[in-house]
């Protein structure tokens, strides 16, 4: 009897957790195997200078930061090929490595360069994958992200992220004056670029589907607008700047439109749909609460969006050919700023835990919490491309840093902290090539 | 009180500008009268009690005013009502700006740093909001007012502590 008693209660407590299955997932990076590779120095062909970019440092660098791969050091290495036919496959078993990366960077005819590459399984002693690419001394870089995006893919089954960039928001303070800069970086957090910079605050960057332009608020002038700005060119027009609060500006997936946040003269904040190209609007929120922060299905047909319309902010739905909106978040009284992963099935916000706020993971279909983040104050949660990391802000001794967590919460990083509060990272797209 | 005391200033200001518009005007009410001494005369006293409500709009309001008004108004946690204490102080805001309706107002809302930043925005803007129809109430004119919210983005103070979330949940009012 006691023990049906134990037992049933324990039931409970199971079916309790699977109910309100809200887990904070404290190990961070390196959890479950990680995958010993090697990534031997690239060979340099005849002609080719010594670069001031390693492309085996990139790409060791690149899948280590997963958290899926560890690498081996240099000066491990018993031997260092730079083609397949030098490998001795015994060398690389004795040190455990599964996989082996050998390179080297040709000069061509014409003067440019070519990078080889090839990726070997040394258990079966075989070439997974091989490939040779054109490159230019400038752009060494992102050829090294690209040859790790496909490293990771072969060995993951995941499509990597390397090749992406993020964009993100920069304060400095300096006596009274604070300086507000967006920001477009590597994934890495390499090759920073400013956006555009100003004395009156700028906020909430939205990339469009192609990469090639980026939508933000800007206060110049003290009042909101939305800009929406050519990275190549730092050509912007204003898109959005009536009377009161224009924010949180979304691209539709075709890029044709923005969904965007409008307060109006009299402050009450609705969304709305901005064809970019006619500026024609269509309201899709009539609510006396706060609606914002809007964000659009990966199929555009739905809008996800925050409103505190029960009293509390929660995440709510509406069709784009619907005038009513489904309340979505039910765990806890605070959640917000959703983000779609781009395959659709899960849903990032900013969710109240316990007195902090988390960035927590809704999936779609079980409609289950998992709480991501440690941190009291993390916000801004933005899917990279392959829908398996996010990004997000989170706080270190006041100061706003950037953190990576794969959506299964196991591996979590802090993106290389610079100068400087950092915050709103989004991650862009996959790039064109 | 401190309202019933702005009912009077504004009531006397009222007198004293109304009696105060004859005297601007007082060459074409003399050329139009054929009671040529006792207009100089009346014109006189009026100029006299004008020159007295001068000082004394000036001693109170416009600049020296404005500048004396708190122009900052404070918020609880997760609220946007006003709270009782600042009637007075937006009473004060509304008298000068009926007093002299080329004045405008930006009222710049904000909220502390705790959750997303485009809902503080709304917040923010809530509070603003509650600060402007407070104005409308007083008889402020709607072409007075602006209002803008900047969220969490320009705090007052850079804590992550009660403290500095009190004095981060404002509204600024911005008289120009």
């Amino acid at each position: 009897m006691q023990l049906k008693k134990k037992i049933f209660l324990l039931f409970c407590l199971l079916f309790h957790d699977a109910l309100y299955a809200e887990l904070t997932i404290r190990i961070t990076q390196g959890v479950g195997k990680q995958t010993p590779v090697a990534i031997v120095p690239f060979g340099l062909g005849r002609n080719v200078p010594k670069f001031a970019v390693s492309i085996a440092d990139v790409i060791t660098n690149d899948l280590k930061r997963s958290g899926r791969f560890s690498a081996t050091p240099i000066e491990n290495m018993l031997q260092k090929p730079t083609t397949g036919a030098e490998i001795d496959f015994d060398d690389w078993s004795i040190l455990g490595v599964e996989a082996v990366v050998v390179g080297r960077i040709i000069k061509m005819k014409t003067g440019s360069f070519n990078i080889q590459f090839q990726l070997f399984d040394i258990f079966k002693g075989e070439q997974i994958v091989g490939y040779r690419m054109p490159a230019k001394e400038g752009t060494l870089r992102r050829s090294a992200h690209r040859i790790a995006d496909m490293i990771y893919k072969e060995l993951t089954g995941i499509r990597g992220v390397f090749d992406t960039k993020v964009a993100y928001v920069k304060t400095n303070v300096s006596r009274n004056e604070t300086n507000y800069s967006l920001i477009v970086a590597d994934s890495d957090g390499g090759n920073e670029q400013i956006v555009v910079t100003s004395n009156d605050p700028i906020m909430s960057p939205a990339w469009s589907p192609d990469s090639r332009q980026i939508a933000y608020v800007s206060f110049e002038g003290d009042a909101s607008s939305i800009f929406l700005q050519t990275l190549r060119t730092g050509n912007r027009r204003k898109i959005s700047d009536h009377p009161g609060i224009n924010g949180s500006p979304a691209f539709s997936p075709d890029g044709r439109k923005l969904v965007l946040t409008l307060g109006g003269v009299n402050g009450n904040l609705d969304i709305y749909i901005l064809d970019i190209a006619t500026r024609s609007l269509k309201r899709m929120t009539y609510n006396r609460a706060i609606d914002t922060e809007a964000t659009w299905s990966p199929n555009g047909d739905e809008i996800y969006f925050t409103s505190d319309r029960g009293g509390a902010p929660q995440v709510y739905k509406i069709a784009l050919n619907s005038d009513k909106a489904e309340r979505v978040t039910f765990q806890g009284n605070y959640n917000a700023r959703p983000r779609l992963s781009p395959d659709g099935k899960k849903l990032a916000m900013v969710h109240l835990y316990r007195g902090d706020y988390r960035i927590a993971i809704h999936d779609i279909a079980k409609k289950d919490l998992l709480v991501l983040s440690s941190g009291m104050q993390d916000e801004s949660p933005s899917f990279a491309p392959n829908s398996d990391t996010l990004i997000y802000a989170t706080k270190m001794k006041g100061n706003g840093v950037l953190e990576t967590v794969t959506a299964d919460g196991l591996v979590r990083q802090r993106i290389a902290s610079k100068l400087g509060d950092i915050r709103e990272p989004v991650w862009s797209p996959f790039l064109k090539l | 009180m401190e309202r019933f005391k702005f009912g009077l200033i504004g009531l006397l200001v009222l007198v004293l500008s109304g009696c105060a518009t004859p005297s601007s005007k007082s060459g074409n009410v003399g050329n139009n009268s054929s009671m040529d001494s006792s207009v100089v005369s009346d014109t006189a006293a009026t100029y006299g009690v004008g020159m007295d409500s001068n000082n004394n709009l000036e001693a109170m309001s416009d600049d020296s005013m404005s500048q004396d008004l708190e122009t900052i108004i404070y918020f609880d946690f997760d609220r946007s009502d006003l709270r009782p204490e600042y009637d007075a102080l937006i009473s004060a805001h509304a008298f000068n700006m009926n007093a002299n309706t080329l004045l405008t107002v930006r009222l710049e809302g904000h909220a502390d740093e705790r959750g997303s930043r485009e809902y503080n925005i709304g917040l923010g803007e809530r509070r603003a909001q509650a600060v402007r129809r407070m104005l409308l109430l007083n008889g402020v004119a709607p072409a007075q007012i602006t209002t803008v919210s900047f969220g969490e983005e320009r705090p007052n103070s850079y804590g992550s502590d009660e403290s500095s979330y009190t004095q981060n949940r404002r509204v600024e009012l911005v008289i120009n």
